[in-house]
């Protein structure tokens, strides 16, 4: 289980996280909904190592990871996918595959894990020569997911997921969230997309301006008036 | 045949040719012919182009230092190849220098003339690598944490600095100060050049299609995201800097050798511009670009285009126009024409197997009209 507790952020003057505790308990499609700037992306580039704490703890099955190098942490199982897709553009799909297994050293595995993700993602197979680049923005996510779980993560984390994609590719891109946690990887998903998020997770936590204000199953927010009214629209009758 | 067998076979009868062409050049030239002369600069050239290639084009951190390093090559290689008998005349300002023992010679003591002094010179030359890579080392601890052209600005500076500092009269007793260093050993034919620098060009290949090239890729792609993938930045741009000065710095004792007295004058930022102007043309990202642009420039500028300085170029003769720096007027215009309609460089990011894989769609169409 992946525990945050109590975690102060900063950027230079401004506090981006102030205190915040989250839950993602293993097996489990936990998903954190907010506005722009409510510390969202800090929250997830703290846990993988990114940014400094300043204060608080974030333990993975009671090991700390605050002050641990980003390599270390993802040894630990607790990997992400970045904002934006950032595939290497002027790589191939394959290798593209081959540096997310980067920090692994048994090539078996890796040969094998290439074959799980090609299953997971049949379009990639057919790609798998192609420079990641020329992918349309619906297979570049799709391989950033693929490459981030070359190195057999434990957790998940995605930081918007649909940004930037196609309503019908958006949906593509949940039910692949949803194969993966059924495949026993647990999910943290960053969304704006709350609808989609909150139809989708387990878990629910919102944050607003760097504090968690409401936190329930995903299915009790969808039905929750005020985050309705600020995050679904609400219908005018 | 599948393609990998195909690719090997080129590969190997390309390099075989080249190795069959330089002993058959030799044979046939006398070494201070200006084909050997040619054939050994642009495997010199080469060298260093592919170690750049490494870091502008593999890593994607620009560079401008490779004069420097080639200059601490350089140094090193005359310092401590240089006969003791001949210290005297060469340091003749410096009651003979401060450095009294010759690497090469030692060696030729210990193991014979021609084997102990072919291992005394190339040890040498890796030991110019060696203090190049260490200098690397230490100013990419500091300049390593700038980006794009503010690296090539203190990278520029730095090789500017050292050329100036080797010349420091209080460093003569070492250096010889702004005087010429000379009368070290050298490898007299073309075939020695094309081995030693097809070897090391050979380690960068390897590395290249290591885990640690595609590390290296993966930072020059997108930073955050190679992070993010558990690359260590810090770490890995330093290794290619480090990596990459260390081939420069071989690149300029083997550039020493062939001009056969070397001055800390010669290794100005020009030089780091026309083997960017190499690496640029050959396509960046691609070795095998690197490689040929090299002796294509080198014959072009060293040799083919001569004439247009001296009054006759191809039969023509025209001394009124054909006079001195028309040859590097003709040569900008083709550059100009080269960038025009390459713009990836000659072979982009191409390397030399890549050249028998069918474009997938074309090779589907085949499968499909069978």
């Amino acid at each position: 289980m992946l525990k945050i507790k109590d975690l102060h952020v900063s950027y230079g003057g401004i506090r981006a996280l102030r205190g915040v505790d989250l839950e993602v308990p293993d097996g489990k499609i936990v998903t954190l909904i907010g506005a722009n700037g409510a510390g969202k992306s800090t929250l997830l580039r703290t846990i993988s190592g990114l940014v400094k704490a300043d204060s608080g703890s974030i333990t993975y099955n009671d090991e700390e990871l605050l002050g641990k190098p980003i390599n270390k942490i993802l040894e630990l199982g607790v990997a992400q996918v970045p904002e934006g897709r950032r595939v290497f553009a002027d790589m191939t799909v394959l290798e593209n595959l081959k540096i997310g297994a980067y920090l692994r050293k048994d090539k078996a595995g890796v040969e094998k894990d290439i074959q799980w993700v090609y299953h997971l993602f049949p379009r990639l197979e057919e790609r798998s020569w192609q420079m990641a680049g020329t992918l349309s923005g619906g297979e570049q996510q799709m391989l950033a997911v693929g490459r981030a779980l070359m190195s057999r993560p434990k957790v998940l984390m995605m930081d918007e997921p649909s940004l930037g994609l196609a309503p019908i590719v958006v949906q593509e891109i949940f039910e692949i969230i949803r194969t993966i946690n059924k495949e026993g990887v647990t999910v943290l998903l960053i969304e704006q997309n709350a609808n989609m998020a909150l139809k989708t997770a387990d878990l629910a936590y919102v944050l607003e301006t760097g504090v968690i204000t409401k936190t329930g199953t995903g299915a009790e927010l969808l039905v929750d008036e005020s985050i309705k009214e600020a995050y679904l629209g609400k219908k005018k009758k | 045949m599948n393609l990998k067998k195909k690719q090997t076979i080129l590969v190997a009868s390309v390099l075989l040719i080249v190795l069959i062409g330089a002993i058959a050049l030799d044979a046939a030239f006398p070494s201070y012919h200006i084909v050997i002369k040619v054939v050994k600069k642009a495997a010199v050239y080469s060298l260093v182009a592919v170690s750049m290639n490494l870091l502008n084009g593999f890593t994607g951190l620009f560079s401008l230092g490779q004069a420097g390093f080639m200059l601490l090559g350089a140094y090193t290689y005359a310092i401590l190849s240089i006969p003791v008998s001949l210290r005297a005349t060469v340091y003749q300002y410096f009651d003979g220098g401060l450095v009294q023992f010759s690497i090469p010679e030692f060696f030729s003591g210990l193991m014979g003339e021609s084997v102990g002094g072919t291992v005394g010179m190339l040890l040498t030359l890796i030991l110019g690598g060696l203090v190049a890579a260490l200098l690397a080392f230490l100013i990419g601890l500091p300049v390593l944490r700038l980006k794009s052209d503010y690296l090539a600005i203190a990278t520029l500076g730095f090789a500017e600095i050292l050329r100036a500092f080797v010349q420091w009269d209080k460093l003569g007793p070492l250096t010889n100060s702004s005087n010429l260093l000379k009368s070290y050993p050298e490898f007299k034919t073309a075939t020695a050049y094309v081995i030693i620098i097809g070897l090391f060009v050979a380690v960068i290949v390897l590395l290249v299609n290591s885990t640690y090239g595609r590390a290296f890729m993966a930072i020059r792609d997108d930073e955050v995201a190679a992070q993010a993938m558990g690359i260590n930045l810090a770490k890995h741009k330093r290794m290619a800097f480090v990596i990459s000065s260390f081939f420069a710095g071989i690149g300029g004792g083997m550039l020493a050798m062939y001009m056969g007295a070397v001055q800390a004058l010669s290794f100005r930022s020009s030089m780091t511009y026309e083997i960017l102007l190499i690496v640029v043309i050959g396509g960046i990202g691609s070795i095998t670009g690197s490689v040929l642009t090299s002796f294509v420039y080198v014959a072009g500028v060293e040799w083919l285009l001569r004439g247009l300085d001296s009054g006759e170029f191809m039969g023509i003769v025209a001394p009124g126009i054909f006079k001195n720096g028309f040859r590097m007027a003709v040569v900008s215009v083709l550059i100009m024409v080269v960038v025009l309609f390459f713009r990836k460089g000659i072979m982009g990011d191409k390397e030399l197997p890549d050249l028998l894989k069918k474009r997938p769609r074309k090779a589907k169409k085949k499968e499909a009209a069978k």
